[in-house]
């Protein structure tokens, strides 16, 4: 059996990903009012972006698979914009 | 039909059930696809029946729930939205990019015996007892008041769901990595641009929907649920998820349609599409804007005037590639060697009956004139404009223009000319009627009327057995020509398309060598001698 | 017809093959981000009505297993990762372990996912069986669990079917390491990072609002 180490990018993003899920419950408990919000999906997107990036390879991926990878959640924002618009605008 | 070819390739049953051949898979949603637009008709015609006469003579009233749900189920979701993308669209993409197959021809067989279980399990439903909700499954009508089949229905939808994603995710990833050698995007057939953008829609909202169902049956069989008003839950919530999906499943219903048309119009007008980037584009734009308007479904249900303002102005954005693709056919037609074959009448009818459907279409997208004609039988005759007038009318032009290439026999025209012009008469009198019953406000879903709507309910009726009887010509001659018709060449139509440059019927792998494409699509001309596009 | 190869014939080579894979299953990954965005959408709408007892609801949550859970399956996606690095002939058998860490991994999330099913449970906060909140908050509170249970359950569905995914990929590359199989484990680790991705934002929702009230 050769030696096989695993490669630093991914052992970094790994380390990344524990420190910003310790770092999300902290906050959490911390007062922010309305930011607590706005920090905890700030850093599910960030942890979301890393595990995109790193784990799922689209960094070296081309511009077909971005677009790919980007339209399920442009679609998405679609989905959440419009359909929040209505309730958000209820008088 | 001597050499070899798909359909003498194996006789046996497993060389059809367990084909991953495109071509047989075409022809495996093809026959099912008519055996559930029957299903579907027989249903249209019961209510026809019944709206002969202002009483209610022939089903009760729940009965009559019952019809229009299992006419509106049966037909969108087991035909209209599986019939040009899976029937002509499963033939016709590797052909028309000169392909051998899919790129998951295991997936494209799955998604058939998918939608083969989700058609089993919503006629059990049908059969068992039915379902009286709409085919909108409305909460909270699906869910504290219905004592129907629901659940069972809604699980049938739901599998048939996943068919539809599957094959959405096929034609994507084929068309982005299967194409010949030399067939850039901008040389591709409209129709697989059409193909493509249906696609775009199959794979990002059925899944909407796939959720909305889940929903619905949790709370049904939970008895507690997200769409609960006891518990302070929101029934508009079901109404934004579900229009979601079914607002631009509207457009995988008219996207194929208008793909086929593109094929027709510059065959049979000896021209190439005039403004081909606008109208490849026009698809994609249709594909995404048709995510924008859904709201327009639920201008009355008591969503907030702002979304209801920007959902109006989105459905009149939408129109603008609707119309540049309207006007770019008649640009095609403008001083073309117009050909008046079977599928050429198709073409012509679709257009008119698509822009009415279209215009009217702007009359409901506008706020003011919607609130008065919500839920009558305006809204039914738009719809029907755009669905039976446009997509099915395309659907069988398509059929008529690729039946030699898909059975190699020839059928006969002078049969096929009449169908064509008692379909777009037996049409326009079953639904244009119904443009004035909703005009004076007969309200749709309701089995007995004031008599002063008898007449143009007559009208419609009278219609209805025309377009009935034209439905039912083709599986004649259609059927005699299988059998007795002359056999046709490779390229009955004298096209440039790639589909023609192989045999009728094609062989198993669909070209004997690898095509490569040196030129734009529609290179039609008038001396064109069908010269093989192989290098 | 063309003899027997490698790869089906609508293909002109096996990387051809590869990629094709790799792009339907981003295809299919755009299909899943929309069947959760269905829910997540009924998750803000109400969290937007009811603000109070959403926070309160996610206060009942066990913030513990939530937190662990988020951690295994980070560190299961890191070990899928690895293991796609690991993929070749002489390192087989490192790749089959990464693997099968990732699968104990998958499997014991959804152990603590029960365990946190039956606490709930025993609290009373299952809607529908015997459900007992705070009356103020109570309907909020309800919303908030039907979202909770079908969102986590869905989940745990994708968990499933994962981890059988991963066994499978992981018995195909200790027989036979073969190109093929590279994609097709390549494929099987994007849909399970994917997962991974879900749960982040399903953490995010369900676990940590109303903590610091």
């Amino acid at each position: 059996m050769t030696a096989w180490r695993p490669p630093l990018p991914l052992v970094a993003a790994w380390l990344a990903l524990i420190a910003l899920l310790g770092l999300t419950v902290m906050l959490a408990y911390v007062p922010l009012h309305m930011f607590n919000a706005v920090v905890a999906l700030a850093i599910g997107c960030l942890k979301a972006a890393i595990v995109a990036a790193v784990f799922m390879e689209l960094r070296h991926r081309g511009r077909r698979t971005f677009i790919f990878a980007g339209a399920g959640l442009f679609w998405l924002g679609i989905l959440l914009w419009l359909g929040l618009m209505d309730f958000l605008t209820r008088t | 039909m001597n050499e070899d070819n798909y359909l003498n390739a194996g006789f046996s049953l497993r060389s059809w059930f367990f084909t991953t051949d495109h071509k047989r898979i075409a022809i495996l949603y093809f026959a099912s696809l008519i055996f559930f637009f029957f299903v579907g008709g027989a249903a249209a015609t019961a209510i026809r029946i019944e709206l002969a006469t202002p009483q209610a003579d022939l089903v009760s009233s729940d009965m009559y729930n019952r019809l229009f749900t299992m006419h509106g189920i049966i037909m969108v979701w087991f035909f209209l939205i599986p019939s040009i993308p899976n029937t002509l669209g499963n033939f016709m993409v590797p052909l028309m990019i000169g392909a051998r197959d899919l790129a998951f021809p295991r997936l494209n067989l799955l998604s058939w015996y998918l939608f083969m279980l989700g058609g089993g399990v919503t006629l059990f439903a049908i059969l068992a007892g039915g379902v009286d909700t709409g085919w909108t499954f409305y909460t909270p009508f699906s869910t504290l008041y219905s004592n129907s089949y629901v659940t069972v229905a809604v699980t049938g939808v739901f599998v048939s769901g996943f068919s539809s994603i599957l094959t959405g995710l096929n034609f994507i990833v084929t068309i982005h990595r299967l194409r010949a050698p030399g067939l850039t995007w901008y040389r591709l057939p409209l129709f697989i641009w059409s193909l493509y953008a249906t696609s775009v829609i199959l794979v990002l909202a059925t899944p909407v929907l796939a959720m909305t169902l889940v929903l619905i049956a949790v709370e049904r069989l939970l008895g507690v649920g997200i769409f609960d008003p006891r518990i302070g839950g929101d029934p508009l919530l079901f109404q934004h998820l579900f229009w979601f999906y079914s607002h631009p499943a509207v457009y995988i219903m008219i996207l194929p349609g208008m793909g086929v048309i593109n094929e027709l119009v510059s065959c049979f007008s000896r021209k190439a599409v005039f403004g081909y980037k606008f109208v490849a584009w026009a698809s994609l734009a249709i594909a995404a804007i048709g995510f924008l308007v859904w709201g327009h479904h639920m201008f009355v249900a008591g969503q907030s005037l702002l979304a209801s303002l920007v959902f109006s102005f989105m459905s009149f954005i939408v129109a603008v590639p609707s119309a540049i693709k309207v006007f770019n056919w008649t640009a095609t037609l403008h001083k073309g060697s117009i050909h008046f074959d079977a599928p050429m009448l198709y073409a012509l009818a679709f257009i008119g009956l698509f822009t009415i459907g279209g215009l009217t279409g702007l009359f409901l997208a506008c706020l003011a004139f919607d609130v008065h004609a919500t839920d009558t039988y305006f809204v039914v005759a738009h719809f029907h404009y755009i669905m039976v007038g446009g997509m099915v009318t395309a659907y069988f032009g398509g059929l008529h223009y690729w039946w030699p290439k898909i059975t190699g026999r020839l059928y006969s025209e002078y049969w096929a000319r009449t169908a064509a012009v008692l379909i777009f008469f037996g049409f326009n009198l079953t639904f244009f009627p119904q443009f004035v019953l909703g005009a004076e406000g007969m309200p749709r879903r309701y089995h007995v009327y004031p008599p002063e709507f008898q007449v143009w309910n007559v009208l419609s009726s009278g219609g209805a057995v025309i377009l009935a009887v034209a439905y039912l010509m083709p599986m004649f001659y259609l059927g005699y020509s299988l059998f007795f018709g002359r056999r046709a060449p490779a390229n009955p139509w004298n096209a440039p398309g790639l589909e023609w440059q192989t045999p009728s019927p094609p062989p198993e792998y669909n070209f004997d060598t690898q095509p490569v494409v040196t030129r734009p699509p529609y290179q039609y001309s008038p001396d064109f001698e069908a010269e093989p596009q192989n290098a | 017809m063309p003899e027997a190869k490698a790869f089906a014939s609508q293909f002109v080579s096996s990387q051809h093959r590869d990629e094709t894979a790799e792009l339907g299953m981003w295809v299919f990954i755009a299909t899943e981000v929309l069947l959760f965005g269905g829910l997540i959408l009924g998750y803000f709408v109400y969290r937007h009505a009811y603000p109070a007892a959403f926070a309160a609801a996610s206060r009942h949550t066990d913030i513990v297993i939530g937190a662990a859970n988020t951690a295994i399956l980070l560190t299961s996606s890191f070990l899928v990762a690895c293991a796609v690095d690991a993929f070749s002939a002489e390192t087989r058998k490192i790749c089959v372990a990464l693997l099968s860490g990732a699968i104990v991994l998958g499997l014991t999330f959804v152990v603590l996912k029960s365990i946190e099913y039956s606490d709930e449970y025993r609290e009373h906060l299952i809607p529908g069986i015997d459900f007992n909140f705070d009356a103020a908050l109570t309907n909020g509170a309800q919303l908030f669990f039907v979202f909770y249970f079908v969102a986590t359950a869905l989940h745990a569905l994708h968990m499933l079917v994962g981890v059988a995914l991963l066994a499978v990929l992981a018995t195909l590359t200790y027989r036979l390491p073969s190109s093929r199989h590279r994609a097709a484990l390549h494929s099987g680790a994007l849909y399970w990072h994917f997962v991974d991705v879900v749960w982040i934002f399903l953490f995010a929702l369900i676990y940590l609002p109303g903590r610091s009230s």
